[in-house]
């Protein structure tokens, strides 16, 4: 009834719509559409470039800067782009991307002597970076599994979010960060875990946390896996920071080895954005493992469905940086040393952090600075507290208090802890 | 063949081993033999088998596939005239000069680094594009009324586009006083590029077509086209190819498109133009994009992608741009914010390898000349194969009207051959094509035509 009393009124309305269609022309199709907010994470920088304030501090998005403040692009990287200009044909790459990054890739997060690897049993495509890999796998996850939903922890990247909604497929949140402790509630994300309907689909953080950087410890990750097992759970990890966490890549993905060797069929997104440092070149892995290689070929099969009205292929230039040094035993070995240059400038910079504002006399404790790893540090300050540090300090961070480590230097540790004493003292 | 990924290049390349065991797998073992095989092995663990275990493999891709049958064909003499990429006279890929000093200065420029790009890309590559794609004394852009993004290639704004009209793309009939939606339907010309109801489908668009190709003329179904596009409900989405219409090679006069412009603005139609083939189908960029500007001119909005793959040779880099022509500034504005909300979830922010290599020749005024003039050369080639082809038919005396290989324009001609007699072809005389009769005008040269035109000789005549 109510449908065709609206297919009546807008057959009514069209014969009116055309003759008014002078009227009509002077109007846009989009003046309904509102101005969007701003990306929380991205936005951030936007009003940091726009600052013309001399003392100002990025420590918002996580982009990897160098002890003077300025962005890095490794030696590994460079030498490899060397060798690529001029060579390169620059035609289409397949569907599921580079073949030769991909198998390489699926190395650095299965194991180099991988049994998955070697008897094929891994659907793996070539991603536009660690968002990529979400995405297809949530296009993928709603095409196949469509009755399932996503377990978010909470906190998390604020894009895991809009993935997984555009992907159309259902969210709910576990927990994970302890405001009190400043750590892991381990208990409430077991009970989480526990009592998620049988069969449900978690998103894990495989090392580095992002935003709180609080990951389980190696114990808590072989209870976890226990608890995935006895739940018949599906495990996809999103490892945006391999060997930027510790500075050893075989150690940052101690937690998927976890659940691998507890037989688990796993999914995985890896990103060469931060550890290489190839941010806008948008270059990652989508794997999937499965139960033969049979299977694999169809869930590859599947994956390239989806990327091609997407993207059609992914970009080659990343693609090629990658192969390049991997593929290299010297390069290779030269990344790795770059790798824990940068892992351990941010540890360094963490303990930094942590001394200057227990010297200041704060009365608040900063064990977690130290304590938490990766990129990011979840200080514990308010919105409010870092409206003022924007306003007063013009130092720049999103408003969950996350701050970049990568952004912190032996130049502005010190303001920066200054800024933060002044505006929690009294809390 | 040599491969971009650094693939062995041994005869039994990667892919090779792949498609080796992917059919000993779909040829080998009964249902017994796979269940055996997941219990067996010893990292199956737990209760739980693969949770995609119900899975079928998908079909071949019937573009992509085409490149894959002509690789394993040992034949001295096979020809692919199968996928849309430019091929010289020695049936090389080529590179532009112009990517190459491009790519020299970025190398040279040490001080570049590879951060993230905003969610809408590269901003000066954006703007650029507009110009490119509307002409620089555009009013629209003048006017600050063009929102443009960078995406993925001409895919990628494709899609972007169609996400952003599913979401937001709804008219208001103020005078009825009522809200309401017309569904979100794109129409798409029959036939067109495989993927395109693929792409608006994902975006969560309705898929209609409308008429285009005359079989029997070989030409324009204008008559059908026009019919169509009248009995489309107000508010409905037109795909546009912008020249060089892919697969058929068929694109309207301008005549035809002023009619097309008329009828689709009374009737309110919401014009998407694809336009991947930009100075590659007459030679020139300006004549090239004159539909769309002609859009432009009257006021009205619009959409159009925009790819690098071909005119630039960018194929494998992905780059494109997605402009959308407002009737005013700040919606323009909007428009653009909302496109961002479409990104970030997509991949967050696009490549910037490409793009970069774009706007390193196109604001350097030297380097866009040579540009145009390579590109110029490229379609000369292809129109030189077009009328060599013809030329061939004739002399044989082939049956039948050849002459749509002549009026066709681009990479594509719709050769009109049907599926038997490709296949016909491609047994007999090693020539890859699509089943539906595209050939890749790109893959030919004056060595190779005389080999198609006996090919395409010898099916006429059989009566197949």
């Amino acid at each position: 009834m109510a449908a065709m009393a609206i297919r009546n009124s807008a057959s009514r309305g069209t014969m009116m719509s055309r003759q008014i269609w002078g009227l009509r022309s002077m109007s846009s199709w989009w003046k309904n559409v509102e101005p969007a907010p701003k990306d929380p994470i991205l936005g951030v920088t936007e009003a940091f470039l726009a600052d013309p304030s001399p003392d100002k501090v990025n420590v918002g998005v996580g982009a990897y800067r160098d002890d003077n403040g300025k962005p890095v692009v490794l030696e590994c990287v460079r030498e490899a782009e060397r060798r690529i200009a001029g060579t390169s044909f620059m035609e289409y790459l397949p569907m599921g991307g580079s073949v030769k990054m991909v198998d390489e890739t699926l190395k650095l997060a299965y194991g180099d002597n991988s049994e998955f690897i070697k008897d094929k049993k891994i659907a793996a495509v070539q991603s536009l970076s660690g968002t990529g890999a979400c995405r297809l796998f949530a296009d993928f996850q709603k095409r196949f599994r469509p009755d399932s939903q996503i377990y978010i922890p909470v906190p998390t990247w604020s894009n895991h979010h809009n993935i997984w909604r555009d992907a159309q497929v259902t969210q709910k949140t576990y927990h994970y960060y302890h405001p009190e402790t400043k750590g892991l509630d381990f208990s409430g994300l077991m009970d989480d875990v526990k009592n998620a309907p049988e069969g449900s689909f978690f998103l894990l953080h495989a090392c580095a946390h992002n935003p709180t950087g609080v990951d389980p410890t190696e114990e808590q990750w072989r209870e976890i896996s226990q608890l995935f097992k006895a739940k018949n759970h599906f495990a996809f990890f999103d490892m945006a920071y391999q060997g930027f966490a510790s500075g050893d890549p075989a150690r940052d993905a101690k937690s998927i080895r976890i659940f691998l060797e507890d037989g688990h069929h796993i999914g995985i997104s890896q990103s060469y954005a931060k550890n290489m440092g190839l941010y806008g070149q948008r270059v990652g892995c989508l794997s999937v493992l499965c139960e033969d290689e049979k299977q694999a070929v169809t869930v590859k099969s599947q994956l390239q469905q989806l990327a091609r009205p997407m993207y059609s292929n992914p970009p080659l230039h990343g693609a090629q940086i990658v192969s390049t040094i991997l593929g290299d035993p010297a390069l290779k070995g030269l990344w790795l040393k770059e790798v824990k240059v940068m892992a351990d400038r941010i540890i360094g910079m963490r303990t930094a952090l942590r001394e200057s504002l227990e010297k200041l006399g704060s009365p608040l404790s900063w064990e977690h600075v130290t304590k938490q790893i990766g990129m990011f540090c979840y200080s514990g300050m308010t919105p409010e507290q870092v409206d003022r540090l924007t306003s007063e300090y013009h130092i720049y961070m999103t408003r969950n208090g996350r701050i970049s480590m990568a952004g912190v230097t032996t130049g502005n540790v010190g303001y920066l802890a200054n800024a933060i004493h002044e505006v929690t003292k009294s809390s | 063949m040599k491969t971009n990924d650094f693939s062995s290049s041994s005869s039994s390349s990667p892919s090779d081993r792949r498609i080796g065991a992917l059919l000993r797998h779909l040829t080998a073992g009964t249902d017994a033999d796979r269940v055996s095989s997941v219990f067996a092995s010893p990292t199956s663990g737990g209760a739980g088998g693969s949770v995609f275990a119900h899975l079928v493999q998908a079909p071949e891709d019937a573009i992509l596939g085409v490149t894959i049958a002509y690789n394993k064909d040992p034949s001295p003499i096979k020809l692919n005239l199968g996928v849309g990429a430019y091929r010289t006279e020695e049936g090389k890929p080529l590179v532009l000069n112009v990517v190459r000093k491009a790519e020299q200065q970025l190398i040279n420029d040490r001080s570049r680094i590879k951060e993230y790009l905003p969610i809408v890309g590269l901003v000066e590559f954006n703007k650029l594009s507009a110009k490119l794609i509307l002409g620089a004394d555009s009013p629209a852009i003048r006017e600050n009324r063009v929102t443009t993004v960078e995406c993925l290639s001409g895919t990628g704004s494709l899609r972007v586009g169609g996400e952003f009209l599913a979401r937001h793309y709804h008219q208001v009939d103020m005078l009825s006083l009522l809200f309401f939606f017309f569904q979100k339907t794109i129409y798409i010309p029959q036939p067109t590029w495989g993927n395109h109801p693929k792409i608006f489908t994902l975006a969560g668009l309705s898929v209609k077509t409308y008429r285009y190709y005359d079989p029997s003329t070989r030409g324009l179904n204008f008559q059908g086209l026009l019919e169509d596009l009248s009995a489309a409900p107000q508010g409905s989405i037109v795909l546009l190819h912008a020249c060089a219409h892919n697969p058929t090679g068929v694109d309207p006069t301008l005549e035809q498109w002023e009619q097309i412009r008329k009828l689709m603005r009374s009737k309110g139609l919401m014009p998407f133009f694809d336009s991947a083939y930009q100075g590659f189908a007459s030679g020139s960029l300006d004549t090239d994009a004159k539909p769309i500007r002609m859009f432009v001119a009257d006021g009205g909005e619009l959409l159009v992608a925009q790819s690098y793959a071909k005119n630039m040779g960018l194929y494998g880099e992905r780059v494109g741009a997605l402009s959308i022509v407002c009737k005013a500034a700040d919606v323009a504005g909007r428009v653009e914010s909302q496109l961002k909300l479409v990104i970030r979830p997509m991949y967050s922010n696009p490549p910037i390898h490409g793009a970069s290599i774009v706007a390193v020749i196109l604001r350097d005024r030297n380097l866009f000349n040579e540009w145009t003039l390579e590109l110029k050369a490229m379609a000369d080639r292809i129109i030189s194969m077009r009328k060599q082809l013809f030329e061939a038919l004739r002399a044989r005396g082939t049956p039948g009207d050849w002459t749509h290989i002549i009026k066709q324009i681009g990479m594509f001609t719709f050769t009109g051959l049907n599926p038997a007699q490709v296949s016909y072809m491609t047994k007999e005389y090693h020539i890859y094509m699509t089943s539906d009769g595209r050939i890749s005008m790109a893959g030919l040269s004056s060595k190779t035509v005389p080999h198609l035109a006996d090919a395409i000789h010898a099916v006429v005549t059989k009566a197949l």
